[in-house]
């Protein structure tokens, strides 16, 4: 199966930005499907991002994180190249990971 | 996908969800000790409260005082609370936390993101949002709390999916 997870992260030689895009459908356990029964909550808690074998990004995440979330940062201390790391886990102990290549 | 005419049932379903969650998060208040963000953890408890304030005090067990030196890029205007692209940038030194909340939420803590040293203190994300709300960024640098709020009005509400 293809990762739910796409990245994009690119050098300018000092700062690294990088952009991902996860596939998850971040039910919050409010929402109703068409039959009226409650779509239990399944989320997303926690994204790491790694580089050189150090964290450079940990998300935190509730309910309130749109569907198929979306996050962009930035980090310094990597050269195109570098590997970066990334993985996730979510409420009912689904994960997912994969590497990027700096570019 | 919800049809235009769904939207109303969802709405009713919103505030139900948030009543019921507001008791809970009473419910568990008393037992909530004061924790640090640098705590590795996954905030469980910061997370199912409902007031934006005890989420603050949960996260990172002191309040925040406001900010200029805080960016909350957020739209004035949400179309659809199932997506809002919003985003912070600050020039704080020795930025360690950022945070997101938003106050009319069933839940109010959003999202908390970790930044290690050599991070640039900046983020965006996309936020679901019940309704028009204000939306607080936290922002926790050489060990204080700073803040930065936005209204942000929502014309169609968000947990629709």
């Amino acid at each position: 199966m293809a990762s739910s997870i796409r990245v994009r992260a690119t050098s300018n030689g000092d700062i690294t930005e990088v952009q991902t895009l996860i596939q998850h459908p971040m039910d919050t356990g409010l929402v109703k499907d068409p039959k009226g029964e409650l779509i239990p909550a399944h989320y997303i808690q926690e994204v790491k991002f790694a580089c050189n074998g150090k964290d450079v990004f940990v998300a935190n995440w509730g309910t309130a994180i749109s569907k198929d979330p979306y996050i962009k940062f930035s980090f310094r201390g990597a050269k195109k190249g570098d590997d970066l790391a990334i993985s996730w886990t979510d409420n009912k102990g689904g994960s997912d990971q994969t590497t990027a290549k700096i570019a | 996908m919800t049809t235009t005419t769904g939207t109303h049932p969802t709405r009713r379903l919103i505030l139900q969800g948030a009543a019921s969650v507001a008791l809970i998060g009473l419910g568990n208040l008393p037992f909530v000790p004061a924790r640090a963000a640098a705590n590795d953890k996954y905030p469980e408890e910061a997370f199912k409260l409902k007031n934006e304030a005890d989420a603050i005090k949960a996260l990172y067990g002191r309040t925040a005082e406001p900010s200029d030196k805080i960016k909350l890029d957020a739209p004035e205007i949400a179309e659809n609370g199932g997506v809002v692209p919003m985003s912070v940038t600050t020039t704080l030194d020795k930025v360690t936390s950022i945070s997101f909340f938003v106050a009319e939420n069933p839940n109010a803590l959003a999202a908390s993101y970790k930044l290690p040293e050599g991070t640039i203190p900046a983020v965006a994300n996309r936020l679901k949002m019940a309704k028009t709300s204000n939306v607080t960024a936290i922002v926790e640098a050489d060990g204080k709390l700073y803040s930065a709020t936005k209204e942000v009005k929502v014309t169609v509400g968000g947990c629709g999916g």
